[in-house]
């Protein structure tokens, strides 16, 4: 095998919990590193950060599709395998942990398409199929019924292609491609009005 | 950022303005850590709270909120009269030498520059640029005086303009002691000797003001005075605050531009193509290519459809009006009714928003809204009886759509370093969540699909955008979208190698020419890319792909003099080496490899077409030097200009908005900033939501000092009532409530001979999730900078009282 700074750092790990825990009368085969380590049979994944800009390396640790431990990647240039306080409780995201540490679904997480009708005092659950033809009908009302395809400017009639109804904003929590999407499909609709909070 | 996190090791002074770095961006304090141990390298935080970073720091330097021009120009006279800048550096690689015309001048009564003129349509003032450009001869070529001797050379211009920000001027202006002052400029000029580096970090707290594009100008001033700009260990280094904020503002999702950083096309200046590359296009300068990144784009954009003989389909692309269309202009439309829907994608703005409470009764004058994001925000739920309205009057429709976090989908990252990295997806996400990517590709084919059906208003501007994402089983295939991107042939579909491939012709397409590079193979795209550098200056170049073209630090031909020598042979970026006669590197050039030296030294700066660095700058809107101006809301008079208070040109959008009378200015005595914690992140939606960090960090409080706790009678954990005057219910001052911090983290400062208190509150908390509490923005003004329109955040003027 080789020895990689990694791979000698998880070994270093392990002893050192082993040690501690002969040293302080615990049994032999409660010491068994493999059966102490909650990454154990886990697929690693690398994923970014998602929250500030210095874009610090996470291994996500996955056992059944289930992430059991994210900490700092230790390859990672910038972080060498550190993180901060939300970088180390990104999985809190998904998941709050029982007093074992065993994950459980985090209940705040929307899990469903909603939908609040006009005066209404709830959200009712939709599913995809409606709540996407929906928007894309009420976007074309909007645009249909404000669309501006050109305006006078000077006497001259300027092609403009535009609608200042509607609104999009966001966003810096999405990747790259995804943004690049949005900003086809906002200049599609003929949007003008586009933010993000990199002004805000 | 010009520089990156890991350069960060190679400073030898840092500047922490404006930004809390050990807070809010604390795995990069590693690397000042390392310089600090390493090589002694010195700390300089200069803010109003002595918040985590200055708790750390060597010096610690306090200032009021919105005084950061006067503290930056401060010290460009401390450098300029004790002649410490690198003047090497200057004289070559800056415009120093030019000449301005004649008729420039700055009015020290009204704090304006020559061309000023009223602007009605904004109820503002703007100039006529006339006086500020540079003298040129017959031939057109700017005339320059290498001796530096001329009146109206922007050395002597600059000399002049910074004559009254002498030490006690701006200790007055900021609060803080004339020794402190003192120290931090001595301290910082030091980097101005050719060796050495100098690191000037900031945040929101140099940005979000009236004038906050001039206190950036002011740190691009000073950093090219000391020499410190295309250098390992210097830079301007604005700390991004969100894990893809870069990489949404270099796909544009900013009303002012397309990505890649070209101008959206304006309906009087750009009727056609023709007119757009006509007006947009400098006969020198790296934007020469200009044409073909927008015409690559236009093909990326509309594929086939867009043809030689139809202008590219450039006029599908919407055209502005003129008018400002950024968040506060938008709302303020809403608020006449005139914005009948909005798609909100992870964005809070009823808590991020400034005066947040009017953002939300706005809201109710849409006709829909759509919110995508991991938890219910108040965006959203703006029409609930939590956030104080009554639901029956409310007719906005509203869907949430439920998103797949971070971990939950792949795709790409930017960094604050420019890093485009990848991130992979560790599991599905639960429910019926779905990735965005996922749901913009699903909801564009719809909307395609009906207007392919049914036709509507010029319906071709939706039919005839190329759209072809599908992958397998209902998914999108991203690298689909990573092509676009990246760029590729469009006669065979190869990839394109990077940006320098483009071409003019309609043969190349790509969706944004700064990324092109970043894709451009298919077995190993250069932003999956994990090998970290084992030698070098730690510019890890086969680590992810870093735009332009994996260049780490831009204009890095200035890290070397005229002959090509590094000022610092210790962390040598480009150096030419006589034997060989060539360039060797340990970065990717900025500048063309293969002219002498001499020649590539004249335009280090390749992306402005004089190729030097402008201290003065007639391409700002508010003035071609930074001047102090106060915020909005002001509790003191412009104690440099008489006669103005705060930036004239700045945008303003509603009528007795902002603190103007004296009898107002007794009403809200104090100044509020705001600011963020470690434990929660921006609107709070996420991390509001995550028990072990609410546990740390349960509840919204607002800090103030001792002094003043003493005086209105509050003690640690009373409850406070702030008021502003943005906080109003039915012509009755309202308040918000928080829990009080007495702190020695703040300290009254003497402004003038006056005592000023500060009151801080983090902005991070909102009436949904797990952990609620008051919206700090209620209070902030919707009033913003001349150039970015970003609000002004950071300085308002508020009053409190202890309530029960």
């Amino acid at each position: 095998m080789e020895l990689t700074r990694r791979s000698f750092l998880k070994l270093a790990g392990v002893t050192a919990a082993a040690a501690s825990l002969t040293s302080v009368g615990y049994r032999k085969a409660a010491a068994d590193p493999g059966e102490r380590l909650r990454i154990r049979y886990t697929q690693e994944f690398h994923t970014i950060c998602t929250f500030c800009g210095v874009g610090c390396g996470i291994i996500c640790n996955v056992r059944d599709g289930v992430i059991v431990n994210a900490e700092g990647d230790p390859d990672h240039p910038v972080n060498e395998g550190t993180l901060c306080s939300k970088g180390s409780s990104i999985s809190n995201v998904s998941y709050t942990f029982d007093e074992k540490g065993k994950p459980r679904p985090n209940p705040k997480r929307l899990t469903d398409v909603l939908y609040r009708a006009p005066g209404s005092d709830s959200y009712e659950v939709k599913d995809w199929d409606w709540a996407l033809d929906k928007i894309a009908r009420r976007i074309k009302e909007s645009r249909d019924r404000t669309h501006e395809a050109t305006a006078m400017v000077d006497g001259e009639e300027v092609t403009v292609n535009r609608t200042k109804a509607i609104g999009w904003l966001g966003s810096a929590f999405c990747t790259g491609e995804e943004n690049y999407l949005f900003h086809k499909m906002a200049r599609a609709i003929g949007i003008v009005s586009m933010d993000h909070c990199a002004r805000l | 950022m010009t520089n990156h996190w890991i350069d960060y090791q190679h400073s030898d002074v840092f500047m922490a303005i404006g930004g809390n770095t050990a807070e809010n961006h604390p795995i990069s304090m590693k690397w000042i850590e390392k310089a600090r141990e390493e090589k002694g390298a010195k700390l300089i935080t200069v803010d109003p709270r002595f918040n985590r970073t200055a708790a750390v720091s060597d010096l610690y330097v306090p200032l009021r909120p919105g005084t950061n021009t006067a503290y930056l120009g401060g010290l460009a006279h401390y450098i300029l009269e004790n002649n410490l800048y690198h003047r090497e550096y200057v004289e070559h690689y800056t415009n120093a030498t030019y000449l301005i015309e004649e008729g420039f001048e700055f009015d020290d009564v009204a704090g304006v520059f020559s061309g000023i003129e009223d602007d009605p349509a904004r109820n503002a003032k703007k100039y006529d640029r006339t006086t500020w450009q540079y003298q040129r001869d017959e031939d057109g070529n700017v005339k320059k005086d290498p001796f530096m001797q001329d009146p109206n050379c922007v050395m002597n211009l600059m000399r002049e303009h910074f004559r009254n920000y002498s030490i006690e001027n701006v200790s007055q202006i900021t609060g803080c002691p004339v020794d402190t002052l003192e120290e931090s400029y001595r301290m910082f000029s030091t980097t101005g000797k050719p060796e050495r580096a100098g690191n000037i970090l900031y945040a929101m707290g140099i940005t979000q003001f009236t004038h906050g594009a001039q206190n950036v100008r002011a740190i691009g001033l000073v950093q090219l005075l000391l020499g410190n700009m295309g250098r390992a260990g210097g830079g301007v280094n604005a700390q991004r605050g969100q894990s893809n904020v870069q990489g949404a503002t270099d796909m544009a999702i900013l009303y002012h531009i397309i990505p890649g950083y070209m101008g959206t096309p304006q309906q009087a200046a750009h009727p056609t193509l023709g007119d757009y590359i006509e007006k947009e296009t400098p006969e020198t300068g790296w934007w020469s290519n200009k044409p073909r990144y927008l015409i690559s784009l236009l093909k990326a954009f509309y594929g086939e459809n867009a043809t030689a003989d139809n202008q590219f389909a450039y006029q599908w692309l919407p055209k502005l009006d003129g008018k400002d269309a950024s968040h506060i202009a938008m709302y303020k439309n809403m608020s006449k009714g005139e914005v009948e829907g909005m798609i909100c994608w992870a964005d809070n703005p009823a808590v991020s928003g400034p005066t947040a409470g009017a953002k939300r009764e706005y809201s109710a004058k849409m006709k829909w809204l759509v919110s995508v994001d991991l938890f219910e925000n108040e965006t959203a739920s703006f029409w609930k009886r939590e956030a104080g309205a009554n639901p029956e009057e409310i007719d906005t429709e509203v869907f949430i759509l439920p998103a797949a976090a971070s971990y939950e989908r792949e795709g790409n990252k930017a960094n604050s370093g420019r890093w485009i990295q990848w991130q992979w997806k560790a599991q599905e996400p639960p429910g019926n969540c779905k990735s965005d990517l996922w749901i913009v590709n699903e909801l564009f084919k719809k909307l395609q699909k009906i207007y392919e059906e049914e036709g509507g208003a010029v319906p071709e501007q939706i039919t005839k955008m190329a759209w072809d994402y599908d992958g397998n089983d209902g998914q999108v295939d991203i690298v689909k979208v990573c092509k676009d991107i990246n760029g590729y042939n469009v006669n065979n579909g190869s990839l394109v190698n990077n940006f320098l491939d483009l071409q003019l012709d309609g043969s190349t397409a790509c969706g944004n020419w700064l990324y092109s590079g970043y894709y451009n193979d298919l077995d190993n795209p250069p932003t999956k890319r994990r090998t970290p550098e084992k030698e070098g200056i730690g510019s890890h170049l086969d680590w992810s792909f870093a735009w332009p073209l994996n260049r780490r630090i831009v204009y890095n031909r200035a890290s070397a003099d005229p002959s090509g020598k590094p000022w610092n042979p210790d962390v040598p970026q480009v150096w030419w080496d006589e034997d060989e006669g060539k360039w060797k590197t340990n970065d990717v050039p900025d500048f063309n490899v293969n002219i002498p030296p001499q020649q590539s030294a004249e335009i280090p700066f390749i992306m402005l077409p004089e190729g030097q660095g402008r201290l003065f700058s007639a391409f700002v809107n508010d003035g071609p030097f930074p001047a102090h101006y106060e915020p909005a809301d002001s509790p003191v008079p412009n104690l440099l200009y008489p006669e103005a208070t705060y930036n004239p040109i700045s945008q303003r959008f509603y009528e007795d908005h902002v603190v103007e009378t004296e009898e107002e200015k007794e009403r809200y005595p104090y100044v509020l900033t705001t600011y963020r914690v470690v434990e929660h992140y921006q609107s709070g939606i996420m991390t509001r939501n995550m028990p072990w960090l609410i546990e740390m960090m349960p509840e919204f409080f607002v800090e103030i000092d001792e002094e003043l706790a003493d005086k209105l009678g509050i003690a640690n954990g009373d409850r406070v009532a702030i008021e502003s005057k943005r906080l109003y219910n039915n012509g009755e001052q309202d308040s918000i409530e928080a829990k009080a911090c007495v702190t020695k983290r703040l300290q009254p400062l003497m402004i003038n001979g006056q005592k000023k208190h500060i009151v801080g509150l983090p902005f991070h908390w909102g009436y949904m999730g797990k952990s609620t509490g008051a919206v700090a923005n209620d209070l902030t003004p919707s009033v913003g900078d001349p150039n970015t329109t970003i609000p002004e955040f950071k300085a308002s003027l508020c009053n409190i009282r202890r309530v029960g």
